[in-house]
Protein backbone atom coordinates (compact mmCIF):
# COMPACT_ATOMS: atom_id res chain seq x y z
CA UNK A 1 0.00 0.00 0.00
CA UNK A 2 1.08 3.61 -0.76
CA UNK A 3 -0.02 7.11 0.74
CA UNK A 4 -0.44 9.78 -2.00
CA UNK A 5 -0.01 13.25 -1.24
CA UNK A 6 -4.02 14.39 -1.15
CA UNK A 7 -4.40 11.97 1.45
CA UNK A 8 -5.66 8.42 0.10
CA UNK A 9 -4.08 5.23 -0.15
CA UNK A 10 -4.17 2.28 -2.73
CA UNK A 11 -4.57 -1.13 -2.57
CA UNK A 12 -2.35 -3.55 -3.52
CA UNK A 13 -4.07 -6.39 -4.06
CA UNK A 14 -6.30 -4.77 -6.69
CA UNK A 15 -6.72 -7.00 -9.66
CA UNK A 16 -4.30 -4.98 -12.03
CA UNK A 17 -1.45 -4.85 -9.47
CA UNK A 18 -1.80 -8.56 -8.45
CA UNK A 19 -2.97 -10.07 -11.64
CA UNK A 20 -5.11 -12.29 -10.24
CA UNK A 21 -8.87 -12.86 -11.86
CA UNK A 22 -10.14 -14.96 -8.92
CA UNK A 23 -10.02 -11.79 -6.65
CA UNK A 24 -12.34 -9.91 -9.42
CA UNK A 25 -14.50 -12.88 -9.80
CA UNK A 26 -14.84 -13.38 -6.26
CA UNK A 27 -15.71 -9.63 -5.84
CA UNK A 28 -17.90 -9.63 -9.15
CA UNK A 29 -19.86 -12.77 -7.83
CA UNK A 30 -20.36 -10.91 -4.22
CA UNK A 31 -21.54 -7.67 -6.24
CA UNK A 32 -23.99 -9.81 -8.24
CA UNK A 33 -25.19 -11.26 -4.51
CA UNK A 34 -25.74 -8.21 -2.86
CA UNK A 35 -27.91 -6.65 -5.86
CA UNK A 36 -30.16 -10.29 -5.76
CA UNK A 37 -30.50 -9.02 -1.91
CA UNK A 38 -31.45 -5.68 -2.53
CA UNK A 39 -34.72 -7.29 -4.69
CA UNK A 40 -35.56 -9.61 -1.69
CA UNK A 41 -35.07 -6.81 1.23
CA UNK A 42 -37.29 -4.53 -1.66
CA UNK A 43 -39.69 -7.35 -1.42
CA UNK A 44 -39.93 -7.64 1.97
CA UNK A 45 -40.11 -3.82 2.42
CA UNK A 46 -43.16 -3.57 -0.02
CA UNK A 47 -45.01 -6.02 1.57
CA UNK A 48 -44.44 -4.39 4.68
CA UNK A 49 -45.89 -1.33 3.23
CA UNK A 50 -48.62 -2.80 2.27
CA UNK A 51 -49.70 -4.16 5.59
CA UNK A 52 -49.05 -1.30 7.72
CA UNK A 53 -52.74 -0.53 8.15
CA UNK A 54 -54.06 -4.16 8.47
CA UNK A 55 -53.45 -4.56 12.17
CA UNK A 56 -56.78 -6.37 12.83
CA UNK A 57 -57.55 -4.53 15.67
CA UNK A 58 -54.22 -5.38 16.84
CA UNK A 59 -51.46 -3.21 17.96
CA UNK A 60 -49.92 -1.23 15.14
CA UNK A 61 -46.82 1.26 14.29
CA UNK A 62 -47.71 3.28 17.92
CA UNK A 63 -46.01 0.45 19.67
CA UNK A 64 -42.56 1.49 18.19
CA UNK A 65 -39.97 2.45 20.83
CA UNK A 66 -37.58 5.03 18.72
CA UNK A 67 -35.44 6.10 20.79
CA UNK A 68 -34.47 2.43 21.39
CA UNK A 69 -34.58 1.45 17.95
CA UNK A 70 -32.72 4.77 17.30
CA UNK A 71 -29.49 3.23 19.73
CA UNK A 72 -29.78 -0.13 18.22
CA UNK A 73 -29.57 2.45 14.69
CA UNK A 74 -26.22 3.58 15.82
CA UNK A 75 -25.05 0.46 17.03
CA UNK A 76 -24.95 -0.81 13.95
CA UNK A 77 -24.08 2.11 11.78
CA UNK A 78 -20.93 2.06 14.07
CA UNK A 79 -20.04 -1.33 12.97
CA UNK A 80 -19.87 -0.47 9.40
CA UNK A 81 -16.93 2.19 10.84
CA UNK A 82 -15.20 -0.48 12.83
CA UNK A 83 -15.71 -2.91 10.03
CA UNK A 84 -14.20 -0.64 7.80
CA UNK A 85 -11.19 0.08 9.62
CA UNK A 86 -10.77 -3.85 10.16
CA UNK A 87 -10.32 -4.03 6.41
CA UNK A 88 -8.09 -1.21 5.62
CA UNK A 89 -5.73 -2.90 8.84
CA UNK A 90 -5.41 -6.09 7.06
CA UNK A 91 -4.72 -4.83 3.92
CA UNK A 92 -2.31 -3.04 5.60
CA UNK A 93 -1.34 -6.55 6.88
CA UNK A 94 -1.71 -5.16 10.25
CA UNK A 95 -3.37 -8.42 12.33
CA UNK A 96 -3.36 -7.68 15.42
CA UNK A 97 -5.59 -4.38 14.43
CA UNK A 98 -7.38 -6.08 12.25
CA UNK A 99 -8.57 -8.40 15.20
CA UNK A 100 -9.35 -5.77 17.14
CA UNK A 101 -11.67 -3.97 14.94
CA UNK A 102 -13.06 -7.07 13.48
CA UNK A 103 -13.58 -7.95 17.54
CA UNK A 104 -15.67 -4.57 17.91
CA UNK A 105 -17.57 -5.37 14.67
CA UNK A 106 -18.89 -8.14 15.75
CA UNK A 107 -19.68 -6.96 19.68
CA UNK A 108 -21.54 -4.42 17.93
CA UNK A 109 -23.39 -6.92 15.73
CA UNK A 110 -24.39 -8.90 19.26
CA UNK A 111 -25.55 -5.65 20.97
CA UNK A 112 -28.26 -4.96 18.01
CA UNK A 113 -29.16 -8.31 17.75
CA UNK A 114 -30.01 -8.29 21.67
CA UNK A 115 -31.54 -5.46 21.48
CA UNK A 116 -33.84 -6.76 18.61
CA UNK A 117 -34.85 -9.72 20.46
CA UNK A 118 -35.42 -7.45 23.36
CA UNK A 119 -38.01 -5.45 21.06
CA UNK A 120 -39.57 -8.09 20.12
CA UNK A 121 -40.33 -9.74 23.20
CA UNK A 122 -41.24 -5.99 24.84
CA UNK A 123 -44.12 -6.28 21.28
CA UNK A 124 -45.44 -9.83 22.04
CA UNK A 125 -45.94 -8.48 25.41
CA UNK A 126 -47.67 -5.89 24.05
CA UNK A 127 -49.79 -8.38 22.39
CA UNK A 128 -47.98 -8.15 19.20
CA UNK A 129 -47.40 -11.61 17.62
CA UNK A 130 -46.67 -12.82 13.89
CA UNK A 131 -49.82 -14.00 13.89
CA UNK A 132 -51.75 -11.32 15.05
CA UNK A 133 -52.27 -9.44 11.62
CA UNK A 134 -50.69 -8.88 8.76
CA UNK A 135 -49.13 -6.08 10.24
CA UNK A 136 -47.27 -7.98 12.70
CA UNK A 137 -46.54 -11.22 10.24
CA UNK A 138 -44.90 -8.73 7.92
CA UNK A 139 -42.65 -6.41 10.23
CA UNK A 140 -41.49 -9.63 12.61
CA UNK A 141 -40.67 -11.12 8.66
CA UNK A 142 -39.08 -8.37 7.31
CA UNK A 143 -37.28 -7.31 10.33
CA UNK A 144 -36.58 -10.71 11.88
CA UNK A 145 -35.14 -12.20 8.55
CA UNK A 146 -32.62 -8.70 8.55
CA UNK A 147 -32.06 -10.17 11.91
CA UNK A 148 -30.93 -13.29 10.45
CA UNK A 149 -28.69 -11.55 8.26
CA UNK A 150 -27.14 -9.83 10.60
CA UNK A 151 -26.27 -13.10 13.14
CA UNK A 152 -24.83 -14.44 10.13
CA UNK A 153 -22.80 -11.60 9.48
CA UNK A 154 -21.03 -12.43 13.41
CA UNK A 155 -20.92 -15.77 12.31
CA UNK A 156 -18.66 -14.72 9.33
CA UNK A 157 -16.61 -12.10 11.89
CA UNK A 158 -16.12 -14.85 14.32
CA UNK A 159 -14.77 -17.04 11.44
CA UNK A 160 -12.30 -14.74 10.45
CA UNK A 161 -11.43 -13.72 14.03
CA UNK A 162 -10.61 -17.40 14.38
CA UNK A 163 -8.42 -17.83 11.04
CA UNK A 164 -6.84 -14.58 11.98
CA UNK A 165 -5.73 -16.03 15.30
CA UNK A 166 -4.62 -19.33 13.44
CA UNK A 167 -2.57 -16.79 11.37
CA UNK A 168 -4.68 -17.81 8.03
CA UNK A 169 -5.61 -14.41 7.11
CA UNK A 170 -2.13 -12.67 5.28
CA UNK A 171 -2.60 -10.45 3.13
CA UNK A 172 -2.81 -12.95 0.71
CA UNK A 173 -5.89 -13.92 2.03
CA UNK A 174 -6.84 -9.94 2.66
CA UNK A 175 -10.36 -10.16 -0.18
CA UNK A 176 -11.99 -12.53 2.74
CA UNK A 177 -11.41 -9.55 4.85
CA UNK A 178 -12.99 -7.01 2.08
CA UNK A 179 -16.51 -9.58 0.95
CA UNK A 180 -17.32 -9.91 4.79
CA UNK A 181 -16.82 -6.26 5.05
CA UNK A 182 -19.33 -5.49 1.56
CA UNK A 183 -21.60 -7.86 3.25
CA UNK A 184 -21.59 -6.27 6.54
CA UNK A 185 -21.70 -2.89 5.13
CA UNK A 186 -25.17 -4.50 2.87
CA UNK A 187 -26.69 -5.39 6.50
CA UNK A 188 -26.76 -2.10 7.46
CA UNK A 189 -27.62 0.09 4.35
CA UNK A 190 -30.57 -2.26 4.63
CA UNK A 191 -31.09 -1.50 8.16
CA UNK A 192 -30.86 2.58 7.22
CA UNK A 193 -33.66 1.93 5.01
CA UNK A 194 -35.67 -0.51 7.16
CA UNK A 195 -35.38 2.47 10.28
CA UNK A 196 -36.46 5.12 7.74
CA UNK A 197 -39.45 3.29 6.36
CA UNK A 198 -40.70 1.25 8.71
CA UNK A 199 -40.03 3.03 11.74
CA UNK A 200 -39.91 6.55 11.36
CA UNK A 201 -41.92 7.34 8.94
CA UNK A 202 -44.94 5.26 10.24
CA UNK A 203 -45.07 6.96 13.33
CA UNK B 1 -7.07 0.99 -15.12
CA UNK B 2 -6.73 4.38 -14.07
CA UNK B 3 -5.08 4.75 -10.52
CA UNK B 4 -7.53 7.11 -9.37
CA UNK B 5 -10.16 4.66 -9.55
CA UNK B 6 -8.39 2.67 -6.64
CA UNK B 7 -8.00 5.40 -4.28
CA UNK B 8 -9.15 4.52 -0.86
CA UNK B 9 -9.84 6.68 2.10
CA UNK B 10 -7.56 6.97 5.21
CA UNK B 11 -8.92 5.98 8.53
CA UNK B 12 -9.11 9.75 9.30
CA UNK B 13 -12.04 9.71 6.51
CA UNK B 14 -13.82 7.30 8.22
CA UNK B 15 -13.89 8.54 10.99
CA UNK B 16 -15.39 11.70 9.34
CA UNK B 17 -17.87 9.79 7.37
CA UNK B 18 -19.07 8.08 10.59
CA UNK B 19 -19.23 11.23 12.39
CA UNK B 20 -21.24 12.82 9.51
CA UNK B 21 -23.70 9.69 9.38
CA UNK B 22 -24.61 10.11 13.31
CA UNK B 23 -24.82 13.64 13.18
CA UNK B 24 -27.52 12.74 10.28
CA UNK B 25 -29.24 9.77 12.65
CA UNK B 26 -29.69 12.40 15.09
CA UNK B 27 -31.36 14.77 13.17
CA UNK B 28 -33.55 12.05 11.63
CA UNK B 29 -34.52 10.71 14.95
CA UNK B 30 -35.40 14.55 15.59
CA UNK B 31 -37.56 15.41 13.02
CA UNK B 32 -40.54 13.25 13.70
CA UNK B 33 -40.59 15.04 17.11
CA UNK B 34 -40.35 18.80 15.69
CA UNK B 35 -43.85 20.17 14.81
CA UNK B 36 -42.59 22.64 12.42
CA UNK B 37 -41.41 20.27 10.24
CA UNK B 38 -44.16 18.28 9.84
CA UNK B 39 -45.19 19.56 6.23
CA UNK B 40 -41.94 18.22 5.10
CA UNK B 41 -41.51 15.36 7.79
CA UNK B 42 -41.41 12.26 4.68
CA UNK B 43 -39.26 14.11 2.05
CA UNK B 44 -36.65 15.29 4.81
CA UNK B 45 -36.80 11.91 6.09
CA UNK B 46 -36.33 10.30 2.75
CA UNK B 47 -33.66 12.74 1.58
CA UNK B 48 -31.52 11.24 5.07
CA UNK B 49 -31.76 7.92 4.57
CA UNK B 50 -30.88 8.04 0.93
CA UNK B 51 -28.04 10.02 2.08
CA UNK B 52 -27.11 7.86 4.44
CA UNK B 53 -27.57 4.93 1.95
CA UNK B 54 -25.01 6.41 -0.82
CA UNK B 55 -22.61 7.86 1.34
CA UNK B 56 -22.14 4.25 3.60
CA UNK B 57 -22.22 2.62 -0.65
CA UNK B 58 -19.59 4.63 -1.84
CA UNK B 59 -17.48 5.86 0.77
CA UNK B 60 -17.30 2.01 2.97
CA UNK B 61 -18.17 -0.09 0.61
CA UNK B 62 -15.96 1.70 -1.87
CA UNK B 63 -18.27 1.79 -4.76
CA UNK B 64 -16.48 5.09 -5.43
CA UNK B 65 -13.05 4.15 -5.67
CA UNK B 66 -13.56 0.39 -7.21
CA UNK B 67 -14.44 -0.46 -10.36
CA UNK B 68 -17.27 1.00 -12.55
CA UNK B 69 -18.90 -2.50 -12.97
CA UNK B 70 -19.84 -3.10 -9.63
CA UNK B 71 -21.71 0.17 -9.72
CA UNK B 72 -24.34 -1.21 -12.53
CA UNK B 73 -24.10 -4.52 -10.96
CA UNK B 74 -25.40 -3.10 -7.68
CA UNK B 75 -27.57 -0.38 -9.13
CA UNK B 76 -29.31 -2.89 -11.09
CA UNK B 77 -30.23 -4.53 -7.96
CA UNK B 78 -30.85 -1.32 -6.02
CA UNK B 79 -33.31 0.09 -9.25
CA UNK B 80 -35.03 -3.95 -9.53
CA UNK B 81 -36.02 -3.35 -5.72
CA UNK B 82 -37.52 -0.02 -6.78
CA UNK B 83 -38.85 -1.16 -9.73
CA UNK B 84 -40.70 -4.09 -7.55
CA UNK B 85 -41.51 -1.65 -4.76
CA UNK B 86 -43.84 0.47 -6.89
CA UNK B 87 -45.40 -2.70 -8.87
CA UNK B 88 -46.27 -4.17 -6.10
CA UNK B 89 -47.50 -0.71 -4.71
CA UNK B 90 -49.60 0.11 -7.59
CA UNK B 91 -50.52 -3.15 -8.34
CA UNK B 92 -52.53 -3.05 -4.67
CA UNK B 93 -53.48 0.37 -5.20
CA UNK B 94 -51.51 1.22 -1.67
CA UNK B 95 -50.20 4.21 -2.71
Amino acid sequence: MTTTTDGVFERQDDFESTGDPIHRTRKTAMWVWLGSEAFFFGAMISTFLLYRHATNGGPGAEIFNIPFTSASSFVLLMSSLTMVLADHAFQRSDQRQGRIWLIGTALLGLTFIAGQIFEFSEFVHEGLKISTSPFGSSFYMLTGFHGLHVAGGVLMLTMLIAFSLRGRLSSDHGMNVELVALYWHFVDIVWIVIFTVVYLLQI
Amino acid sequence: MSTASHAHPTPKTYWLIALALAVATAFEIAVPYIDALDPVRAPLLIAFGIAKFVTVVAVFMHLKYDLKGYRYLFAIGVVGALVVFGVVLVVFQAL
